[in-house]
């Protein structure tokens, strides 16, 4: 029965199909309301928390000189370290990439680490160097300087928790790029450092910006770490994540809130905008 | 040799001439110094701090109620995050690459979100929507009595907003390179939905679930900022092992310090290798 055998095909194609499309419906609603209670209405709380007294609530808590100082702070930091990184991160991907030495694999994994470990135990490791009763604290001490309680301790901390963005985003660039580029420069006459000024660095330029954007917004948002390096001093070591741990602390609800948005949006808005920027160069 | 240009990698062939030729030296030494300082010598100096009485000593100093209590916390809180990632974010993995809809730029910028927030104003957020004084928290509350802020709940939340991308992005890149042939091979022959995803997609994800799940679970072992927003520092009922640490540091007894933060990082740290050699394995496999 050739017709009925075709009939029953259809019928089971067509209840395919009906299931099909039940199945699509449940798991793009499931995970939908997964992302937008999980992620979604957390962040949506924050925005209405901090706009509930109005705008001039937000402007006058950020506007207050303890706040000014944390951001200015933070900004610096954040600054000081993207720096460093850019020199060193760079050196660092270079070397991986196209040096050959014994442990290579170690140092490779090495470059990870920060993210295994957890921030309070990043600060309390350089307590444990650079405090009172640390390792180099009678030599500090001796010669007067400052790194725990101060800011050099804040930059060092930070330093540690924002090492890897800078290098996991050159190195495969680096491994992706082409040499033979560099030895045509090389073989037409151009010293090391023109070849590295004028061929290698335009190829790694992506690479280089992506990096510093992430380092500068993990900087931004390092909280433990400094905490306990720091001692979250009012005016002195008191960074923009430390000012809202304070503030909520006080019940400063206005200030908190307020300040843990614009490090929200400002993280955001820089991740957000270099992935923009990158996509459209392409 | 051939004519093609091959990308250099890590490990393998010989070196490829140097265009700095000078200096050579120096710039390796430059990187591995800058390495060495800023992470090797603070991880010895911990090791040798915490393990200066023996591994017994170690064990005396993580031995105690509270401490013990904070450690157990972490690990069950931190498992129970793993298991739902791993559902959840193999799900939206799955809905991000197999259907278009609309808000799917939307859904995909929700799951990168959490990696450009920092973990503290995470914290303020959840504290926000879901503290007592909050409209929803106090509805959770005073309906169904559930603690949210200052309750596991809450340091669960957490986790789960914090680690959301790292299994949605191992299990997406897998997903989208698999090959469709076998699963419409299957639905020919019969099988359902559910058959065809249990015996043919799930087997090629298992190696990118498990390292995602594993790695937000050694995320999870040392989660700070947010934790001690939502869960706040109260010792046997809402202190994990960081805030712990975090305590002992302010109350100055270093050698509870010392000794719950090698703990803390042998874990992550082990859980971390053991990811690795999945992913080399996973990688050798199908070559050999």
């Amino acid at each position: 029965m050739p017709a009925s055998d075709l009939e029953q095909d259809a019928v089971r194609g067509r209840r395919a199909r009906l299931l099909d499309a039940i199945r699509r419906r449940l798991l793009i609603g499931l995970v939908a309301a997964y992302a937008g209670v999980l992620v979604l209405a957390p962040v949506a709380a924050l925005v209405f928390g901090a706009f509930s007294q109005g705008l001039g609530a937000v402007a006058s808590a950020l506007s207050q000189p303890d706040v000014l100082h944390a951001f200015g702070l933070t900004l610096a930091i954040a600054a000081v370290v993207v720096a460093v990184h850019a020199v060193f991160g760079t050196m660092v991907a270079w070397v991986l990439a196209r040096h050959r030495f014994r442990g290579q694999s170690l140092v490779n994994g090495l470059i990870d680490l920060p993210f295994a470990v957890s921030s309070v135990v990043v600060g309390y490791m350089l307590l444990l160097i650079f405090g009172r009763t640390g390792l180099l604290g009678p030599l500090l001490e001796q010669w007067n300087i400052k790194i725990v309680f101060a800011v050099p301790g804040l930059v060092l901390a930070t330093l540690f928790v924002s090492l890897p963005f800078m290098v996991r985003e050159l190195l495969p660039v680096l491994q992706a790029f082409d040499v033979e580029q560099e030895q045509a420069a090389a073989t037409l006459g151009a010293s090391g450092w023109q070849t590295f000024w004028w061929v290698t660095f335009p190829a790694l330029r992506w690479g280089v910006l992506y990096g510093v954007v992430l380092t500068f917004a993990r900087a931004l948002g390092e909280f433990g770490a400094v905490l306990v390096i720091g001692g979250a001093i009012q005016g002195l070591t008191e960074t923009a994540t430390l000012y809202v741990y304070r503030a909520l602390d006080q019940r400063e609800y206005a200030g908190a809130y307020s300040a843990a948005l614009v490090l929200g949006l400002l993280s955001l808005a820089l991740v957000t905008g270099i992935d923009l920027i990158r996509r459209r160069a392409r | 040799m051939t004519a093609v240009p091959r990308p250099t990698r890590a490990g393998s062939g010989a070196p490829p001439p140097d265009p700095i030729h000078w200096g050579r030296g120096a710039l390796r030494g430059a990187a591995l110094t800058y390495l060495l300082v800023l992470l090797v010598i603070p991880l010895l100096v911990i090791l040798q701090d915490g393990l200066q009485g023996g591994l017994s000593g170690l064990w005396q100093a993580v031995s105690g109620r509270v401490p013990l209590a904070a450690l157990w916390l972490t690990l069950w809180t931190a498992a129970v995050m793993a298991v739902i990632s791993a559902v959840m974010g193999t799900l939206t993995a799955y809905v991000l690459v197999r259907y278009n809809f609309s808000g799917k730029a939307l859904l995909n910028g929700l799951v990168d979100l959490p990696l450009s927030i920092p973990t503290l104003v995470t914290g303020v957020m959840l504290v926000v929507l879901y503290g007592p004084q909050a409209a929803l928290g106090g509805w959770l509350l005073n309906v169904f009595g559930w603690h949210i802020i200052f309750a596991p709940p809450g340091i669960i939340l957490a986790l789960l907003f914090v680690t959301y991308p790292f299994v949605v992005r191992a299990v997406q890149p897998v997903l989208a390179d698999l090959d469709r042939e076998p699963e419409e091979a299957a639905a020919t022959l019969g099988a359902g939905g559910w058959t065809t995803f249990r015996r043919i997609i799930l087997p090629a994800l298992l190696l990118p679930v498990t390292s995602g799940t594993l790695l937000s679970f050694a995320r999870a072992i040392g989660e700070f900022g947010a934790i001690v927003i939502v869960a706040g520092n109260i010792p046997l009922r809402s202190q994990t092992a960081a805030v712990y640490v975090l305590s002992q540091v302010e109350s100055e007894n270093r050698q509870g310090a010392s000794a719950m933060s090698i703990v803390m990082l042998a874990i992550s740290l082990s859980v971390v290798l053991l990811v690795y050699r999945l992913q080399s394995r996973g990688q050798r496999g199908p070559a050999e």
